[in-house]
C-alpha cells in the first residue's frame, strides 16, 4: 500500500522526524489559507501516487498566497500519469544548503532491509546509482539485531558529515527504522532530506509503502486514512475481493488462468503469435465453477475486451468444474466475444465432455488457443 | 537419487486439520508420501487421513521421527510455523503458504540459515521427487515423471504445463523445485543449481523464471562458471508492463531492472538455450539428451 506523500509526513512527524511547515489542501481557496499560515514563500505539491510529478508540472513555487492558490487550481486540474490530482500539499520553501538522501527497502537477494543514505539528493536513486554510485551508502541490516544508533551514525559519517551533523542525520535514520519496523514498511525514501542554511534537516518529501502482506496487522493506519488502500476500479475491486489477480492491459484479448507464472506465459504466447493482452487475470489455486463465472464476468466488463482467452492446467483445479463455470456464464448472461478455451490436466476428459455437449470447441495446446484467439481477434476488427 | 527429498523422508504436515492440509495430506499420501505426522495447535490426539496429529512439532517429531515439514498454517500464523519447524531442526522445511508479511519471511530464511536448514518457498508449489514418489506440496504428481533433469521455477502452473510436456516427451525429472513466487525466499536459484550439481543422477536442469528481482541472472552467472551440463531455460512475462505486479508479488519490473530481456540475455550469455514457448522446453531437452 502506498501513501500520499502528507500521510507518509504526518507518520514521519509522529515520530518525531521535522518536516516543513504546512499543510493540505483540496481547493485553490484551501491553498491560499495554508500560505497564508506559512507566512512565507511557497511550494505547491501535487498529492499522487507516482513519481516524476516535477517533470510532469505536479510540484511548483509560490512567493505569494495568490500565487499558492492560482498553482493550486492547475495543478488540481491535472491527471498525472493517468491519476487525478485530488489534493496539493503546500509547504515553506526552503533555503537549501544541501540536499540528501535516506531511504529503505527490502534487498530480495540477501533478504534483509538495507538502508540507503547519499549526500547527493534530489535526483531518483536510480538516476544517482548510475551518474555516482560511489556516493551511494548501504548498510544491510542483520534481521535479528535490527539497526542500531551506532549504524546510523557510521552511515552519516560515511555520506561525509561531521560533528553534531553526524548524530542529526544519524537520527533520522533511526527513527526510519523505527517505522519500517512498527509499520511493516515495504520502501520508505525522503528525498530530499533537506540540510538548511541555518542548519536544519527536514524530510521535504516521503515516499511509504506498507507490505500488503501486513496490512492485517496495521489496520489503524487504513482507518485514519480515511480511503481505500490503493486506487482501484470497479473490475479490479470486484477481482480483488475475489482474491484474483487482475492487471489491466492495452491489448484486446483477456487472459484468464489459473497461476501467475501460466498467465504471464499465456500473454507472452498471445504476443508470439501477434496479438496483444488485454486483461491478465489469474484465477488462483483450486478454481471452482464459481470462481471461473465471476472471472469472466469480470473480464467481460472491461471495454477493450474483444476475445477470451482460457488457458487452465489442471491440478488441484478441475477441468469439469471449469467447464460447468464456463457453460453456465454462457446461458446466463451469454459470452457476446469469441471465446477459446484449452484445458488440460485433472478430469480433462469430464471438462472437455461437458464442453462438447454444450457446443464450444477448446484446443489441447496453448501455442494452438493462443494463435487462435489471435486469429479471431483480426475477424473480429 | 535426486536433491532434498528421498525415500527415506519422513513428512510432518503443519496445519493438518485446516481444509488445505486435509486435501493435499491426502493427495500426498495418495502420490506415496511418507506422511508420519501432523500438528495443530489444541488438536493433538486427533488424526486426519489416518494421520496422527500433535499438539507441536516437538511432540510430533519425537513420537514419529519426522525429518522435513510442509507448511499449510494461514499467512499470519505460518512464520511462527516455519520458525518451529526450524527449531525442531526439520529439514527441508517446505512453506506452501502465500501472503506471508516480508519481515516475517526474512527472520525465517536467517533463522534457518543459521541451522544450515533448507527452507523452500514460501508461496511454492513445493518438491517433488517422482522417483521416490515423494511430493512435499500441492502439485499434481501425475504429470511429473522419473527422470535425470532438475527442475526449478518461481510458478506453479506453470511449472506442471513444462512438466507435464516433458512427460509427453519421456523427458523425466530427478527433482523438481518450486522455488516461490515472493520476493524474498528461502532457497535461491543459485543454491538450488548447487545442490543439482552435486546429484550424480541429475544430467541436466530447466530453470523456469519469470520478470522481477535478478535471481536468474545470478543463477545463470553462477551456471556459466560452475555448470557444465546442458541447461534450458524460460522465463515469464516477456510482454509484461513495468511497474505492475504480475499475480506473485516477486514478479514485478522496478525501474529497469527485472525484465525478461536482461533475464534472457543473461541466461544466452551462460550458454542457456532458452525457450520461447513453455512446450519448446521439452524439444530442446530432447536434442540436448
Amino acid at each position: 500500500m502506498k501513501l500520499f506523500e502528507h500521510e507518509a509526513k504526518e507518520i514521519f512527524r509522529a515520530f518525531g522526524m521535522p518536516t516543513p511547515p504546512g499543510g493540505v489542501a483540496r481547493t485553490s481557496e484551501e491553498a491560499k489559507k495554508r500560505a497564508e499560515e506559512v507566512g512565507k514563500p511557497v511550494v505547491v505539491k501535487a498529492q499522487v501516487l507516482s513519481g516524476k510529478r516535477g517533470k510532469a508540472g505536479g510540484v511548483k513555487f509560490a512567493d505569494t498566497p495568490d500565487d499558492a492558490a492560482r498553482h493550486a487550481e492547475e495543478i488540481l486540474a491535472m491527471r498525472i500519469n493517468d491519476l487525478p490530482v485530488e489534493a496539493v500539499l503546500i509547504e515553506e520553501k526552503l533555503d537549501i544548503q544541501q540536499e540528501i538522501y535516506v531511504g529503505v527497502t527490502v534487498d530480495r537477494n540477501a533478504r534483509k532491509y538495507v538502508m540507503i543514505g547519499s549526500s547527493a539528493g534530489g535526483m531518483s536513486i536510480e538516476e544517482l546509482a548510475e551518474e555516482s554510485p560511489e556516493l551511494i551508502i548501504k548498510h544491510h541490516v542483520d534481521p535479528f539485531l535490527g539497526f542500531r544508533a551506532f549504524e546510523a551514525r557510521n552511515m552519516a559519517i560515511a555520506m561525509g558529515f561531521k560533528g553534531k551533523n553526524i548524530n542529526r542525520l544519524g537520527s533520522f535514520f533511526i527513527k526510519l527504522w523505527q517505522i519500517v519496523t512498527k509499520y511493516d514498511v515495504e520502501l520508505s525514501e525522503i528525498n530530499p532530506l533537506i540540510l538548511t542554511k541555518d542548519g536544519r534537516f527536514l524530510a521535504a518529501d516521503a515516499r511509504l509503502n506498507i507490505d500488503d502482506n501486513a496490512l492485517y496487522r496495521h489496520k489503524d493506519i487504513i482507518e485514519n486514512l480515511h480511503r481505500e488502500p490503493a486506487e482501484m476500479n470497479e473490475r479490479e475491486l470486484k477481482a480483488t475481493a475475489e482474491g484474483m489477480a487482475y492487471v489491466e492491459l492495452d491489448g484486446d484479448i483477456a487472459c484468464i488462468c489459473n497461476g501467475a507464472g501460466l498467465t504471464m506465459a499465456t500473454l507472452d504466447a498471445v504476443a508470439l503469435y501477434g496479438g496483444q493482452a488485454s486483461t491478465f487475470l489469474d484465477l488462483g489455486g483450486g478454481s471452482d465453477k464459481e470462481r471461473v463465472e465471476k472471472g469472466i464476468e469480470i473480464a467481460l466488463q472491461y471495454d477493450k475486451v474483444k476475445a477470451i482467452l482460457v488457458n487452465i492446467m489442471g491440478g488441484i483445479t478441475r477441468c469439469d468444474d471449469v467447464a460447468n463455470g464456463i457453460v453456465a456464464v454462457r446461458d446466463d448472461q451469454g459470452i457476446d466475444v469469441p471465446l477459446v478455451i484449452r484445458m488440460v490436466g485433472t478430469n480433462e476428459k469430464e471438462g472437455q465432455d461437458i464442453l462438447t455437449k454444450a457446443g464450444i470447441p477448446f484446443l489441447k495446446t496453448m501455442e494452438e488457443a493462443a494463435a487462435k484467439v489471435v486469429e479471431l481477434v483480426k475477424e473480429v476488427k | 537419487m535426486a536433491v532434498l527429498v528421498d525415500k527415506d523422508t519422513r513428512v510432518l504436515i503443519q496445519g493438518i486439520t485446516g481444509s488445505q492440509g486435509t486435501f493435499h495430506s491426502n493427495a500426498m499420501l495418495e502420490y506415496g508420501t511418507k506422511i508420519v505426522a501432523g500438528v495443530t495447535p489444541g488438536k493433538g490426539g486427533e488424526s486426519v487421513n489416518g494421520i496422527p496429529v500433535y499438539d507441536s512439532v516437538k511432540n510430533a517429531k519425537e513420537a514419529e521421527d519426522a525429518t522435513a515439514s510442509v507448511i499449510f498454517v494461514p499467512a499470519p500464523f505460518a512464520g511462527d510455523a516455519a520458525l518451529e519447524a526450524i527449531t525442531n531442526d526439520l529439514n527441508p522445511v517446505v512453506l506452501i503458504t502465500e501472503h506471508i508479511p516480508v519481515r516475517d519471511e526474512m527472520i525465517v530464511v536467517h533463522a534457518a540459515k543459521a541451522k544450515g536448514i533448507t527452507v523452500i518457498g514460501p508461496n511454492t508449489p513445493g518438491i517433488i521427487t517422482p522417483g521416490a514418489k515423494q511430493k512435499l506440496g500441492i502439485m499434481p504428481g501425475h504429470v511429473f515423471s522419473e527422470g535425470v533433469v532438475g527442475l526449478m521455477s518461481r510458478s506453479g502452473t506453470l511449472t506442471y504445463e513444462i512438466a507435464a510436456g516433458m512427460t509427453n516427451a519421456e523427458v523425466g525429472i530427478s527433482t523438481a523445485i518450486g522455488l516461490g513466487g515472493d520476493p524474498c525466499v528461502g532457497l535461491t536459484a543459485v543454491e538450488a543449481v548447487e545442490l543439482f550439481k552435486q546429484d550424480p543422477e541429475t544430467k541436466a536442469l530447466v530453470l523456469v523464471g519469470e520478470i522481477g528481482g535478478d535471481a536468474e541472472e545470478r543463477a545463470a552467472a553462477y551456471i556459466k562458471n560452475e555448470y557444465d551440463l546442458p541447461v534450458v531455460g524460460f522465463i515469464a512475462g516477456r510482454t509484461a508492463p513495468p511497474g505492475k505486479r504480475m499475480g506473485h508479488a516477486g514478479a514485478i519490473i522496478s525501474g529497469s531492472s527485472g525484465t525478461a530481456d536482461a533475464k534472457i540475455k543473461a541466461m544466452n550469455a551462460a550458454g542457456i538455450q532458452v525457450a520461447e514457448k513453455p512446450s519448446d522446453v521439452a524439444r530442446i531437452l530432447n536434442e540436448l539428451l
